[in-house]
């Protein structure tokens, strides 16, 4: 017993390191898997706070692009709301039925990282906002992430450039559908894998999501092909997909909540509700 | 008391220089700058070892909070604060022994191998443990080469104002 005690005494400082040291490791080893990275999360208070000052001075830094990227969007909306008018004047009162299964929210991104294997993003709103875990998050011109984590007044999003994300998205003109990933290079070029080999597959084409998810619509616009080849031995194509959104400057997002997606899941899974 | 108090204001200030200025530089793409291991470089040389493995637990941690990084930062400071007397005893010999050594006094050689062997310590750990795979070995060699080196020329640069300014 007192040669223990006497061995503890005198090792103590490596003791204490390999404490803390695996203390560290188990927390790295749990932030690397998709749904546990909750402990060390920047969605706290203090974190939060500290990141939305900060962010406050420097959004003035580049408000002139992000205006000219909500000018764009303007102008896109406007035409669209003007073509809608075209068709609405042919029958007075119409009776719109508004498809309301998707609700957007507008929120402001505080941080955002893009350098890193595994990249996060920090919102503005939280539960208070009525945001919530697992909704999605797109831009102006395409996809961003999916909400992860939620406090009070802020919320954490994986971001599309997180080697943990795996997100369903097809071909615009058929419905070929593969897996996009990251891998960790380059913030503008995604892949997209498992794409049959039958699907029709051209430099250029215009990849979207593919609304099996219950977490994005259909037909957000993510990129197009930027290059592809057909990997023999499986028969499936891997997809370069170059962004249409620039990750590196995101600030003003939409988050989308599926309305009905509790109900969607129960039909999916009629065993999980019992 | 004085130690503490200029240890605790430095954690803060460090904190945030490192988040809210150096954690924005992205050259190249890859390149990121740390700078806040600087607060272990300066510890006092007598401190006792186990405050020293809890103070760098908690910077690090504080980092991995704002980074949304798990522990790796907590993990590579750790492991700069648990090496620190090897570091120090290869880049001063005798006058660390003979504890005579004064940091700002310190010729500019052995400075030099101090913070180089501490910074590539902490971010061969830091970067082994983001990337946490083999398969991009050659970009995780670049990351940790570019980035040593330009972290190793920041904190140079601010010891060396330090150091101006305790000289006058």
């Amino acid at each position: 017993m007192q040669q223990i005690l006497l061995f503890l005494t005198k090792n103590k400082t490596g003791l204490v390191f390999i404490v803390l040291f695996s203390v560290a490791l188990g927390l790295t080893f749990q932030a690397h898997t998709y749904h546990n990275s909750k402990l060390i999360s920047s969605a706290n208070f203090i974190t939060g706070n500290l990141l939305s000052t900060s962010e406050s001075v420097n959004q003035y830094f580049d408000l002139k692009t992000q205006n000219e990227i909500l000018f764009e969007e303007n102008e896109a909306l406007r035409h669209q709301l003007h073509n809608l008018a075209l068709t609405e004047d042919l029958e007075e009162n119409v009776d719109f039925e508004i498809d309301t299964l998707y609700k957007i929210k507008k929120a402001k991104i505080i941080s955002n990282n893009y350098d890193k294997p595994d990249n996060f993003l920090l919102i503005k709103g939280g539960s208070n906002a009525g945001i919530k875990e697992d909704l999605g998050v797109i831009s102006s011109k395409g996809l961003v992430g999916i909400i992860q984590d939620v406090s009070a007044d802020f919320s954490r999003a994986i971001s599309i450039l997180n080697t943990n994300s795996s997100i369903n998205a097809k071909l615009k003109k058929t419905y070929h559908f593969g897996t996009l990933t990251w891998d960790g290079k380059d913030p503008n070029i995604l892949s997209l894998i498992d794409v049959p080999r039958s699907a029709p597959v051209e430099v250029g084409d215009t990849i979207t999501t593919g609304g099996r998810s219950l977490i994005f619509p259909e037909h957000i616009p993510i990129g197009t092909i930027s290059s592809f080849e057909l990997n023999e031995n499986i028969g499936y194509f891997s997809i370069s997909v170059k962004l249409f959104n620039d990750m590196t400057n995101l600030k003003h997002i939409y988050i989308i909540e599926n309305t009905k997606k509790a109900e969607a899941h129960e039909l999916l899974n009629p065993d999980v509700s019992q | 008391m004085k130690i503490y108090l200029i240890n605790s204001i430095r954690f803060i200030l460090l904190i945030l220089i490192q988040v809210f200025i150096f954690s924005k530089f992205e050259l190249l793409g890859y390149i990121n700058p740390y700078v806040y291991p600087l607060l272990i470089l300066l510890l006092p040389f007598n401190i006792n070892s186990i405050q020293k493995l809890v103070l760098a637990f908690l910077l690090g941690l504080s980092i991995d909070f704002f980074e949304d990084s798990g522990g790796i930062h907590a993990a590579a400071t750790l492991v700069i604060a648990y090496l620190r007397p090897l570091f120090l005893r290869n880049a001063f010999g005798l006058s660390y022994d003979h504890q005579t050594l004064k940091l700002y006094d310190a010729p500019f050689k052995s400075l030099l191998i101090y913070v180089s062997i501490t910074i590539l310590t902490h971010h061969v750990v830091l970067f082994v443990l983001e990337i946490f795979s083999l398969n991009h070995l050659l970009y995780l060699l670049k990351k940790i080469v570019y980035s040593s080196i330009f972290s190793g020329l920041l904190i140079l640069i601010i010891l060396n104002l330090i150091q101006k300014k305790n000289k006058r």
